[in-house]
C-alpha cells in the first residue's frame, strides 16, 4: 500500500507533526518547505494527496493549489489546505483555486488522519 | 530518535523566527512601502501563531494573533508601518519570547504586560477606522459556538452533479454534519437515471437533513463551503432557539473581521517602551544552546564508550597481535580525547556561584552592621556543572561563618589595630585534576583553647587528649560541634561545619582549615573537576575488584603476612617513619578465599589524614565511569558508586572517607576491625 501524500508547510514543527502522523497511518510522505518547493517536487512524482499551508514564502498555498490543479495528473487528487482560523475569504480563494477541503489549525493528529483516510480510502 | 517531538521543534523554530523578526524590523525601520519585508514579518508571526496553537502554546498563539492582525492590515495597505508600530512589534516580539520562556519553566510574565501590548496593537488596528471594513458583509464571522442551547436546522443539500470529480465526497460532508449534532438524513433518489444512463462520477442524489445542534448556522455553512458551486444548499432554522440565543440566519451578516478579538478597552496606553533595551540580549551568535539532559546523555554515552574501549584493550592485550594492538591504542587515544572534550562542554565557570555570594556578603554585613569587602579571584575557573550545582550551599555556609564569626565589628577591629573594613577573599584555581577554592578572612581567627574546651565539654575528645593545632581545628567538622557562643540568625543553628564536610566528601572533595588567632581563618575546599569519570586504581580482594579514586592514592606498600602477625591488633604500618593505620578490606568485606602471603597496602590521603587499605593485589589504573548505585545502597557509606569492568563485571568504588568513618564507628561499638584506637585517632577528623 503506502499512498503518497505531499505536505507543504514552511513551519518545520508542522511538517514534522503532519509527516509523523501520516507515516504512522501507513502513508508515504514527501515534505516541502514552501509552494515553489512543493510544486517542483510534486511534478516529479505521483502523489495521491496534497496537504498545504496557505501562508508560505516564495509561493503561497493558493497559488500552489492552482498550479497543481493545472497539472493533468493532479486534476482530481484531493487537496487539503491548512488554515489558521476559519478565514472564509481564504477558503473561498482556496476553493476557487481547486482545493477539496481544509483543516483549521490547531487540529489534532487524529483529525488529520481521519481526513486523510476520508479522502484516500 | 524514533518519535519526533514537534513541540521542541516548534520552540527552536520560534526562537529562529523571533531572531528573524527582529532583523527584519530593524531593517525596514521607516521604509515607505516595505511590502516584502512586511509579508515576511506577517508570515513569521503567522507561523508562530499557527504552530504554537498546534502544539499547545496557547498563550503564545493567542497573543501573536493580535500582532498578526495588525500586520495583516499593514500588508493590505490599510495602515502604515510607522516607527511607533515597529517599536510595538518589537515589544511584541520580546513578549512572545517571554511567553515561550514561561512555557519552558521560566519566570512568569509581568501581569498585564501582554494586555497592555494587545491594547496598543488594537489602537493601531483602529487607526484604519476610516477605511471600509476589510471583509465584505457576506463573509460570515465565525463566532464561537453559542455556549448552550440546541437548535434544529432543516437542510436540503442537492450537490453539483460534478462535485465528485473535484475530489469532494458528499458522504464526508454528511458525516461532518453528523459531527455537529444529532442528525437525521434522508436521501432523495428520484433523480437517479436508469443504469444505462448513469454517467460515472456524477452525483444524482440529494439529501434532506434534520440537524439538532448547538453549533450556529455558520458552522453548518462551513461544512458546505467547498460544495457550494453549482449546488443547492438550503439551511433553515426550525423554531426558536432554546435559552441561550443561538445563531440564526438573521445574524449571518456578521461583525467586521478585525474586531473579533478586540476585547480590551479602547483607552490603551502606548506600548511598553522598554523593548529596545532587550535588543542586545540575544546577541550570543557564537553560542549554541543545548538542553543539559542532552549533554548528560552524551556524557553517559562517552562513559559507555570508555568502558567498552577498556574491554577492547583488555582483549587486545590478551590476543597480542600487532595488527590489533595498533588500532586499539589509537582508539584508546581518541576515546580519551573525546572524553576530555565532552566533559569540557559541561564545564562552567565558578563565577556564577561567586556572584551569588557577593550579594550575600553585601546583605549580611548590612544586617550585622559590619563593613566587609568580598574579593573574588579566579571566577573564570571552570568545573563540572554537576559539581558546581552542589557546592553552592557549602560556599554559602562558609561565607556566612566568615561574616558572622570571623570578621569583627569595625570598632573591635580598630581596637586590634586592624583596618575598619573587614576583608574576605574568595579564590578558585585549578590544581592538577582538582579545583581548589579558598575562603580567607582577616577576622579574629579560631581559638584552639576554646575549641578544645568545647570539644571536651561535648565529650568529643578525652580531657587529656594530645592534639595538634590542626587536629583541634578539625574538631569543628565533627557532628554537633558549633563554635558560636550564641546562635545568631546568620550562621546556622546546630547545622554546622559537619554538614559542609559531608557535602564536600560526597563530591569526593576535601575541606581543611587553617587559622591564626587574631589573624584570620582560611578554609580550603579541594574538589574534583568532574563526577562522571575518574581515574581509579583497580584493586582485587579474592575474586572481587574495587576501585580506589586515584586522586586520593599516594603510594602502595607491601604487607607481609609475618609482619601482620607481629604487630597483630595494632593495624598500623610504619611508612618512612610515619605510623599509618590501615583497614583490611578482606575482613571488612568478609572475603575468606585465597589469602595471599604478601598483601598490598594502598595508602590514601583523605584530607589531612592518611589511611592504608589492605588489598590482595593492585591491578593498575583504570578509567572509571561512575555509575550511581541504587537507592537501597545509598546508606552504605563505604561505597560511593560502581563501575562496569571491561569483562562485564561490576567493581565497587570505595568511598575512602566513609570507609574510615565506618571502621571507626564499628570499632567504637566493638563490631568491626578489631583494633583499638587511641584517643588521638578517634579525635582526628
Amino acid at each position: 500500500m503506502g499512498k503518497l501524500i505531499m505536505t507543504a508547510d514552511d513551519s518545520a514543527s508542522m511538517r514534522e507533526m503532519i509527516s509523523f502522523t501520516l507515516k504512522n497511518g501507513g502513508y508515504d510522505v514527501i515534505e516541502a518547505e514552501d509552494g515553489r518547493d512543493a510544486l517542483s517536487k510534486i511534478s516529479g512524482t505521483e502523489a495521491h494527496m496534497l496537504i498545504t499551508d496557505l501562508n508560505m514564502p516564495n509561493m503561497d498555498g493558493i497559488e500552489l493549489i492552482r498550479k497543481v490543479r493545472a497539472l493533468p495528473q493532479y486534476k482530481y487528487i484531493p487537496i487539503i489546505m491548512l488554515t489558521t482560523e476559519s478565514q472564509d475569504e481564504k477558503k473561498m480563494a482556496g476553493k476557487a483555486a481547486g482545493a477539496s477541503g481544509w483543516i483549521v489549525k490547531p487540529f489534532r493528529s487524529e483529525q488529520l488522519l481521519t481526513i486523510a483516510k476520508k479522502f484516500l480510502n | 530518535m524514533s518519535t519526533p517531538n514537534p513541540s521542541i521543534t516548534f520552540l527552536h523554530e520560534a526562537e529562529d523566527l523571533l531572531v528573524q523578526i527582529e532583523e527584519i524590523i530593524l531593517e525596514i525601520h521607516s521604509q515607505d512601502a516595505p511590502s516584502e519585508p512586511v509579508n515576511q514579518l506577517f508570515r513569521a508571526f503567522h507561523t508562530i501563531k499557527g504552530s504554537g496553537a498546534m502544539f499547545g502554546f496557547d498563550a503564545v498563539a493567542e497573543f501573536t494573533h493580535h500582532v498578526e492582525s495588525v500586520l495583516d492590515k499593514v500588508r493590505e495597505g490599510e495602515i502604515p508601518f510607522s516607527d511607533e508600530l515597529s517599536e510595538l512589534v518589537l515589544a511584541s516580539k520580546d513578549q512572545i519570547k517571554k511567553l515561550l520562556d514561561v512555557s519552558q519553566g521560566g519566570d512568569p510574565v509581568e501581569p498585564g504586560s501582554s494586555e497592555r501590548i494587545i491594547a496598543a496593537l488594537s489602537e493601531f488596528s483602529k487607526g484604519s477606522a476610516g477605511a471600509p471594513p476589510p471583509v465584505a458583509a457576506a463573509s460570515a464571522h465565525r463566532s464561537p459556538a453559542p455556549a448552550s442551547g440546541h437548535q434544529q436546522f432543516s437542510i436540503r443539500f442537492k450537490p453539483n452533479p460534478e462535485m465528485m470529480a473535484f475530489g469532494t465526497n458528499p458522504v464526508s460532508l454528511l458525516n461532518e454534519l453528523r459531527g455537529l449534532g444529532e442528525c437525521t438524513v434522508s436521501a432523495n433518489h428520484q433523480d437517479v437515471p436508469t443504469l444505462a444512463d448513469i454517467v460515472r462520477d456524477r452525483c444524482y442524489l440529494s439529501w434532506d437533513i434534520q440537524l439538532f445542534t448547538t453549533a450556529g448556522i455558520n458552522a453548518i455553512r462551513d461544512v458546505f463551503i467547498f460544495a457550494e458551486d453549482g449546488s443547492q444548499i438550503d439551511i433553515e432554522a426550525v423554531g426558536a432557539p432554546e435559552p441561550a440565543s443561538a445563531d440564526s440566519s438573521a445574524n449571518i451578516s456578521a461583525v467586521p473581521k478585525g474586531q473579533e478579538k478586540t476585547l480590551t478597552p479602547a483607552k490603551a496606553e502606548p506600548a511598553a517602551k522598554d523593548s529596545s533595551s532587550s535588543k542586545k540580549a540575544s546577541s550570543n551568535n557564537s553560542l549554541v544552546r543545548v538542553p543539559s539532559d542532552k549533554l548528560d546523555r552524551l556524557v553517559t554515552l562517552v562513559g559507555e564508550l570508555v568502558m567498552n574501549q577498556s574491554r577492547l584493550s583488555q582483549v587486545a592485550s590478551r590476543v597480542d597481535l600487532a595488527d590489533v594492538t595498533a588500532p586499539v591504542e589509537e582508539i584508546e587515544r581518541l576515546v580519551s580525547e573525546l572524553r576530555d572534550n565532552v566533559l569540557g562542554i559541561r564545564m562552567t565557570p565558578i563565577g556564577m556561584a561567586f556572584n551569588r555570594l557577593k550579594r550575600l556578603v553585601h546583605d549580611l554585613s548590612g544586617e550585622l552592621g559590619k563593613q566587609i569587602d568580598l574579593i573574588t579571584e579566579g571566577a573564570e575557573t571552570e568545573l563540572d556543572k554537576t559539581v558546581l550545582d552542589q557546592i553552592g550551599d557549602p560556599l554559602v555556609h562558609l561565607i556566612r561563618n566568615s561574616v558572622d564569626h570571623g570578621i569583627e565589628s569595625a570598632d573591635d577591629r580598630e581596637l586590634h589595630g586592624k583596618q575598619r573594613r573587614g576583608r574576605i577573599r574568595l579564590a578558585a584555581a585549578h590544581v592538577g585534576s582538582h579545583v581548589v577554592i579558598t575562603i580567607e578572612d582577616d577576622g579574629r581567627g579560631l581559638d584552639p583553647d576554646k575549641i578544645r574546651a568545647k570539644a571536651i565539654s561535648k565529650n568529643l575528645i578525652a580531657p587529656d587528649a594530645q592534639l595538634s593545632e590542626k587536629e583541634i581545628f578539625n574538631l569543628i567538622f565533627l557532628p554537633g560541634f558549633s563554635t558560636a557562643a550564641q546562635v545568631t540568625s546568620v550562621s546556622g543553628r546546630g547545622v554546622g561545619m559537619d554538614v559542609v564536610k559531608r557535602q564536600i566528601d560526597s563530591l569526593r572533595g576535601t575541606v581543611s582549615l587553617a587559622s591564626q588567632l587574631g589573624g584570620g581563618t582560611t578554609t580550603t575546599l579541594t574538589l574534583p573537576l568532574t563526577l562522571a569519570i575518574i581515574d581509579g586504581l583497580l584493586v582485587e580482594i579474592g575474586s572481587d575488584q574495587f576501585i580506589v579514586p586515584m586522586a586520593l592514592v599516594t603510594e602502595n606498600v607491601e604487607l607481609h603476612k609475618a609482619d601482620r602477625a607481629r604487630n597483630n591488633s595494632r593495624n598500623a604500618v610504619a611508612v618512612r617513619g610515619d605510623l599509618i593505620p590501615y583497614v583490611r578490606l578482606r575482613s571488612l568485606f568478609q572475603v575468606s578465599e585465597g589469602e595471599p602471603d604478601i598483601e598490598k597496602i594502598v595508602i590514601a590521603q583523605q584530607g589531612e589524614q592518611r589511611v592504608g587499605l589492605v588489598v590482595d593485589r593492585v591491578l593498575g589504573s583504570h578509567q572509571t565511569v561512575i555509575q550511581s548505585i541504587g537507592r537501597f545502597y545509598r546508606e552504605v557509606e563505604i561505597v560511593s558508586g560502581a563501575t562496569i569492568m571491561g569483562d562485564g563485571r561490576v567493581a565497587l568504588i570505595l568511598d575512602v572517607a566513609g570507609l574510615v568513618h565506618s571502621v571507626r564507628h564499628g570499632a567504637a561499638h566493638g563490631t568491626h576491625a578489631a583494633n583499638q584506637h587511641s584517643p588521638e585517632e578517634t579525635a582526628r577528623r
